[in-house]
């Protein structure tokens, strides 16, 4: 029954996403305050969608949780072994499942907006909502005819086959669901960047309506990525933090999108400038969504991931991007004209400033876009390439170098006009400091150009970060500015992270027989005993290492190399060390011929600082949210204060008393 | 009206990428990397006999006349009983097999060919896997397709099922 309840809701929400589409579509074609009959089911039709697509989502979890064996998915991902934590998480660790996790997520934003959003024109409200249905049509279509998770067997298994042991780790617990909600929630503002542009409403409302959403979306995606990188970079066993492999590209892109657009957004919302540009960006960061979501689960490209693919669902998809974002394109190619222009602004202005930073934003994006697709470019005629690090790290440093210097500054700036001779004091402090640091850095030792760089940049931005808050009574700060500082604070702690961990990397390699001891860094290691351990499904080869720094106490590193039984496959336990300045990274290898082990060691300084920044970062987009959302409540009840106040004075017979 | 061109690039660029895609996931997928030794020479090498019952093997043994299968396997290799079936219908077509026995004992050659047929002409012993490194091999069992002028022009890893036979025919044909 469990499966049946799941599959007749998902048939049903994509009945009500039919619906909510020619519902919002008929209030678009009746004219302006006309109340068309059927324009009244589109709100409604969001909301049960929502909780239709809930309740499918529930069922699915439910049959993971109970190993319902007759369930084609479970049979194929589950094992009743399984710790009941990753019984759970398996459910969105398989394609159908996660798909399932995509449309529910889709369906709850858009249920949510239906709810609440009440301050933009009805008519566009109706267009975004039709628009959300159509998205949502799609993948509901999608799942029903080539993905049904529901889908049972004639003959029940025995015992599941259970799932990728790279994916029984608590990090998928939190990974792929809150990057799902991320590029999901950016939907919405797809869908209020196509109903602005249909009904010709481009403006500050609609920024504000449309901000909390991309911040929303962009704090999940940050979060996302940080708990993706920190998942890749202990549980791959490689050491490394970020691979540009096309699935970790294919989630860098929206939220390189997603900034670019909240900072333009912003400039919509104070400004009523970069109208067309916002709407631009708005197509464009969950087109990426989509785009990642193609390149992932349709193969066309080869990545680490390795996800069970499918030629016949990528073209699907495929077309489901073309309607999509194709349609999006071709709507914008024909309205975008007709947007009037915006405010206008000088170059050296705080608008100027974003303006600028948008284009790098973009230029990284296009960057990294290129680099994704260039393999399947050459594969067209029969070349095989794999793009790297040798081209992504200088490419996009080219374009982000001068963002960061212009991200530095820019929030000293004033709007629409300023004089760069204002901030001269700041300007030279932030360049001493840069010089500074950098001079410093090559005096005592040769490090590549990228890494020194960085380790500049950090240390000016992270003193940028807090000058906005100079001569300002700290208690006065708005809540959304202590964001902007905490989110730019964060950039700096990344990039010092990242710049530490390429400069200053200590790595040895050694065969060590137990007992003996290697060295690296200011650590000394020894490796005491290699012993086999067993885990709930899984046995493996387990080290223990004597650790010590500078000859102090020593600490006990476990690193492993698992072999799981179901399904068969070894993986890499890595152990750590963390202390504050950086991290030990310890992975054991084979076993030579004359009983030595294969020891890898990693002293990476400052390593935790790529991922403590990541949680800053998405830290100053939660304070950004609660900042704006509180403000916009005070508005919302001064207004309705304001006409509660009119109409009493309207039934006394009065007229207002014009304020003084 | 410049201006209004420049609103369709997006379009354009999406619908470029949208054809490339495609385009790209109508192609079969081959992950396969081939071998760099292919169209190489064989390496030179003379092998002493790995049983009593069949001469060594050497380059100029599978040098000249008729392309031959070179054959890597051992007793101790449970794939390869899998295709011993296989290989002595190969030989029922005519095909010359020369054998390299990797890391094997005399006795257990002998029974493995007792128990499961014999379909080779020679058998070298490679006690150390020299010659099977040396021609790119990474595991038993693996076939290669050599022709008269001791040229390698195919590689099959694995084992070779009923279905990989009339490939392997097909390549023996064209090393002619």
């Amino acid at each position: 029954m469990i499966a049946e309840i799941g599959l007749a809701a998902l048939w049903l929400a994509a009945a009500l996403a039919v619906l909510q589409m020619v519902s919002g579509a008929f209030a678009l074609r009746s004219a302006e305050g006309e109340a068309n009959p059927l324009a009244i089911y589109a709100r409604p039709a969001a909301v049960m969608q929502a909780l239709l697509a809930g309740l499918a989502f529930t069922m699915l979890v439910w049959a993971f949780a109970v190993t319902d064996l007759s369930v084609k998915l479970v049979a194929a991902n589950s094992h009743s072994m399984k710790p009941m934590i990753y019984k759970l998480t398996g459910t969105w660790g398989n394609h159908e499942g996660s798909m399932l996790l995509w449309v529910g997520v889709l369906a709850l934003s858009g249920g949510l907006i239906a709810l609440f959003e009440r301050r933009l024109p009805e008519r566009t409200m109706s267009a975004a909502l039709a628009v959300q249905g159509f998205v949502a049509l799609g993948f509901y279509a999608f799942l029903l005819l080539s993905s049904n998770p529901f889908e049972r067997l004639p003959v029940p298994a025995i015992e599941g086959s259970g799932l990728n042991p790279l994916l029984q780790d608590i990090g998928l617990a939190f990974h792929p669901p809150t990057l799902y909600a991320g590029y999901v929630g950016l939907s919405v503002a797809f869908s209020l960047a196509m109903g602005a542009l249909l009904t010709r409403e481009v403006n500050p409302t609609f920024a504000r309506v449309m901000r909390p959403w991309v911040l929303g979306a962009w704090v999940l995606l940050t979060f996302g990525i940080t708990a993706g990188s920190y998942w890749a970079y202990y549980e791959l066993g490689w050491g490394g933090w970020w691979f540009w492999d096309p699935v970790e590209n294919a989630s860098l892109m929206p939220w390189l999108a997603a900034t670019a657009l909240l900072h333009s957004v912003a400039v919509l919302a104070a400004r009523d400038a970069l109208r067309t540009w916002t709407i631009m960006l708005g197509v464009l960061a969950f087109s990426m969504s989509m785009l990642g979501t193609f390149l992932v689960r349709s193969g066309v490209l080869t990545s680490v991931h390795a996800f069970a693919v499918d030629p016949e669902r990528g073209a699907f998809i495929l077309g489901l991007l073309a309607l999509n974002i194709g349609g999006a394109f071709t709507i914008f190619a024909l309205r975008a004209g007709a947007v009037a222009e915006g405010k206008r602004f000088s170059f050296s202005s705080r608008e100027g400033a974003l303006v600028f930073n948008n284009v790098m934003l973009s230029a990284i994006l296009a960057i990294v876009l290129l680099g994704t697709l260039y393999p399947l470019l050459t594969e067209a005629f029969d070349v095989r390439v794999s793009v790297g690090p040798p081209y992504f790290n200088p490419a996009s440093a080219m374009f982000a170098i001068p963002m960061f210097l212009v991200m530095a500054v820019g929030p000293l700036l004033r709007w629409k006009e300023d004089s760069p001779r204002r901030i001269r004091f700041e300007v030279l402090l932030l360049a001493a400091i840069l010089i500074g640091v950098i001079g410093l850095v090559s005096f005592f030792g040769q490090f590549a150009l990228l890494p020194l760089l960085g380790l500049g940049l950090a240390a000016a931005l992270g003193v940028a970060a807090f000058l906005p808050l100079r001569g300002r009574k700290l208690t006065r700060v708005p809540v959304a500015t202590w964001g902007m500082v905490m989110a730019h604070f964060g950039i700096a702690v990344s990039l010092f992270g990242m710049a530490s961990e390429g400069a200053f990397t200590q790595e040895r390699l050694a065969a060590v027989a137990p007992g003996g001891s290697d060295q690296v860094g200011e650590f000394t290691f020894t490796l005491q005993s290699v012993n086999p351990v067993a885990g709930p499904n899984w046995t493996a080869i387990e080290a223990r290492i004597a650790v010590s720094r500078d000859g102090g106490t020593p600490v006990i590193l476990t690193p492993q190399a698992r072999n799981f039984w179901s399904p068969a496959q070894s993986t890499s336990e890595s152990a750590l060390l963390t202390r504050w300045d950086g991290q030990l990274y310890a992975v054991i290898g084979n076993q030579a011929a004359d009983g030595r082990w294969q020891i890898r060691m990693w002293w990476k300084p400052f390593v935790t600082f790529i991922w403590y920044g990541g949680l800053l970062i998405a830290l100053g987009g939660v304070l950004a949210i609660i900042g704006r959302v509180r403000v916009d409540m005070k508005r919302r009840k001064a207004v309705s204060l304001g006409d509660e106040r009119r109409a009493d004075l309207e039934a006394l017979g009065t007229a207002p008393v014009p304020a003084e | 009206m410049r201006s209004r061109l420049f609103l369709w690039l997006p379009l354009a660029l999406f619908a470029f990428f949208a054809g490339l895609a495609g385009y790209m996931l109508t192609q079969d997928k081959t992950e396969f990397v081939e071998s760099a030794m292919i169209g190489q020479s064989l390496p030179d090498f003379a092998l002493k006999p790995a049983f009593d019952g069949l001469p060594g093997a050497a380059r100029s043994d599978l040098v000249g006349g008729q392309p031959r299968l070179l054959n890597i396997w051992a007793s101790w290799c449970l794939p390869c009983i899998a295709e011993a079936p296989q290989l002595e219908a190969l030989q029922a077509q005519g095909v010359e097999i020369v054998g390299i026995a990797i890391r094997d004992r005399p006795e257990d050659v002998a029974n493995f060919l007792a128990r499961h047929g014999n379909p080779y002409t020679r058998i070298g012993a490679d006690d150390i896997s020299e010659v099977q490194l040396a021609i790119g091999s990474s595991g038993v069992p693996e076939t290669f397709v050599i022709d008269a002028a001791g040229v390698i022009r195919y590689q099959h890893i694995g084992d070779i099922r009923e279905s990989d036979i009339p490939i392997l025919l097909a390549e023996l044909e064209k090393a002619r």
